[in-house]
């Protein structure tokens, strides 16, 4: 990039301007998904686990027998599926945030420390890495939360150790090419010490990459979670998620479709809309990365 | 060969390392006894069945036998049908290989002519059209997209069976539904190849030879695209077993997915450390024989020691 501005206020708006409409689109699904993950308990017409036996499998809007007291229709229980699946979307997202966010600091906290320390540690980071990539993780999770219980910290922790091995990869080969560069080797010159040049220094120029990669592992730790309430382990009831909510639609596709379908259209939004700004992030950062 | 030699070197401690990871991880849940009878057992039974099992013994010396019964091709008797664990997991193997195998081809037989062609027509409306879909296809879950396919066409159109593998028809359902996601990935990815190829310099080369375009694009760029698509398909055996298990429940494909949901749920310990080791032998193969055919296809991968920081 030979851009050398520094962009002002109204060419950052411009940039808004010019994103394309799929991508504004997809922002602000996302937006409105942060905003949910917040506030779902506070905005959710009814408490998402309150049971109805009057009004059970009232179909959502435009379909025949539906009312605006349930737009999105009601389950089994008679209880509402709009509350339940603004609680399940809360649940998913938080989870996969969390997973996302712990994930990518051990990888790339890991990934520097091999390529600081070097030889010993980097062998056997390296080592767990190829560990890791070998594990068919899924599959571990599924024993580990049969075996071990179905405890949150447990849950949390093999959403965190999903794909860290790739940021840990991606960041151990940035930094050390990085080190190279005149900028590193010139604060290093001014005698910085290490972890100021790699906090302050290396960092903020490898975040590129990074930040797509986080967008690529969003979507597959939200996917990993549903995946896994929706086989029934993970997020089980009275709790809800939206693997969850599909998992226990799937028994009533004959009488109630909308039941699994509504939560799936869900997730496969959030996917839908983190791929998209994944795809104009890396085109925005990282020229060179293209796929 | 030294490079090869480290290869297998490491394949085998990652091996080692997963085997000791699943006997552990499995065992901190405590004494099996108690998470495989019932509760209301007295403890002479008990005291039998940890005898029996050799639990009896520290744990060490039982990771030391198990590691020897493994070395030796035992991996236990499951405890729900007292049946050799590896016989039992071996008769679902063909069923999971079909699935997954006939996925795999669907998947290249789709993805691989959408990418060429998008990346022939580089920014114009067929490759923003192929990508698309391609976004589509890899952001639909596979388990929602099965629902949506037993919803349509066996409960509306009733064309196709919703579970089981008796017939051909049989396969079709499932089969979209675990290939649409690795079909848009490798449209992506042959996308890209194609494109970082079709710019090398002996693709002008071939042009200024009088290569047609038929010509120059089969002989001088498919293999060399190829080569990177290959790779991913490798390293995606892992997630495509994840996708598998989850295809064959919403399915009622009797594979080994299918084994392991009921095995977790039953807690039947020997078959699911037996399907953890044989997936992640698996993966470490499949890992090891791409990076040997990437290395061979390639050989500048041979000295820079990993392949590729991907």
């Amino acid at each position: 990039m030979s851009e050398t501005t520094i962009p002002s206020r109204t060419t950052r708006l411009a940039w808004v301007k010019e994103m394309p409409l799929s991508v504004k689109l997809a922002a602000g699904f996302m937006a409105m998904m942060l905003f949910v993950m917040v506030f779902a308990r506070v905005i959710q017409p009814y408490a998402f686990d309150y049971i109805n036996l009057m009004s059970r499998m009232t179909p959502p809007l435009p379909l025949p027998g539906s009312s605006w007291a349930h737009p999105a229709g009601t389950d089994t229980l008679g209880r509402d599926l709009f509350s339940r699946l603004l609680v399940g979307a809360q649940t998913s997202m938080l989870l996969a945030l969390l997973g996302t966010c712990l994930g990518a600091v051990l990888g790339i906290a890991l990934g520097f420390l091999a390529a600081h320390k070097g030889r010993l540690w980097d062998e056997v980071i390296m080592g767990l890495v190829d560990f890791q990539a070998a594990m068919p993780w899924f599959i571990v999770a599924l024993a580990v939360l049969a075996f071990l219980g179905n405890s949150m910290v447990i849950f949390i922790a093999i959403m965190a150790l999903y794909g860290w091995e790739t940021y840990a990869r991606i960041t151990r080969g940035l930094v050390i090419s990085a080190r190279e560069q005149g900028y590193a080797l010139a604060v290093r010159g001014l005698g910085a010490r290490p972890r100021w040049i790699y906090l302050r220094h290396i960092l903020p120029n490898i975040a590129g990459p990074l930040l797509v990669q986080l967008t690529v592992n969003f979507p597959a730790t939200i996917l990993f979670e549903t995946s896994l309430s929706f086989l029934g382990l993970g997020i089980r009831p009275p709790m809800t998620s939206l693997g969850q909510m599909l998992g226990e639609g799937r028994d009533y596709l004959i009488n109630a479709w909308w039941l699994a379908v509504v939560p799936g259209l869900t997730i496969f939004f959030i996917t839908l809309s983190m791929s998209i700004l994944g795809d104009w992030l890396r085109a925005r950062l990282d020229p060179s990365l293209e796929e | 060969m030294r490079w090869v030699a480290l290869k297998t070197l490491r394949a085998v401690l990652t091996m080692w390392l997963v085997v000791t990871f699943v006997f552990f991880v499995l065992r901190l849940s405590g004494d099996p006894t108690y998470i495989l009878l019932p509760d209301d057992i007295d403890e002479a039974t008990r005291d039998f069945y940890r005898r029996l099992w050799g639990l009896d013994q520290p744990i060490f010396v039982q990771y030391w036998n198990y590691l020897g019964a493994l070395l030796q091709g035992d991996f236990g008797i499951s405890f729900r049908n007292n049946q050799d664990a590896l016989q039992l997991v071996w008769e679902r193997v063909p069923k999971t290989a079909l699935l997954m195998g006939a996925s795999l081809v669907v998947s290249l037989l789709i993805g691989l002519p959408l990418g060429i062609l998008a990346a022939l027509y580089r920014d114009t409306w067929i490759d923003r059209l192929t990508m698309s879909i391609s976004v589509f296809g890899f952001s639909l879950p596979n388990f929602f997209l099965g629902i949506l396919l037993i919803l349509i066409f066996s409960l509306n159109l009733r064309v196709l069976p919703s579970s089981g593998s008796d017939t051909w028809a049989h396969l079709i359902m499932p089969t979209l539904a675990l290939g649409t996601y690795y079909a848009a990935q490798f449209a992506r990815y042959t996308r890209s190849s194609m494109i970082d190829v079709l710019s090398k310099p002996y693709m002008r080369t071939a042009r200024s030879k009088g290569a047609g375009r038929l010509r120059r694009v089969n002989l001088h760029a498919l293999p060399n695209a190829a080569i990177p698509v290959v790779t991913i398909l490798g390293f995606r055996i892992g997630d495509m077993l994840g996708g598998a298990v989850v295809i064959e429940t919403v399915f009622a494909w009797p594979g080994i997915g299918r084994l392991l949901t009921g095995a977790v749920a039953a807690r039947d310990l020997a078959v699911v450390q037996c399907i953890m080791i044989l997936l992640a032998l698996t993966m470490v193969l499949a890992n090891m024989i791409t990076d040997l055919v990437y290395g061979w296809l390639d050989p500048r991968v041979r000295v820079g020691g990993k392949a590729g920081a991907r």
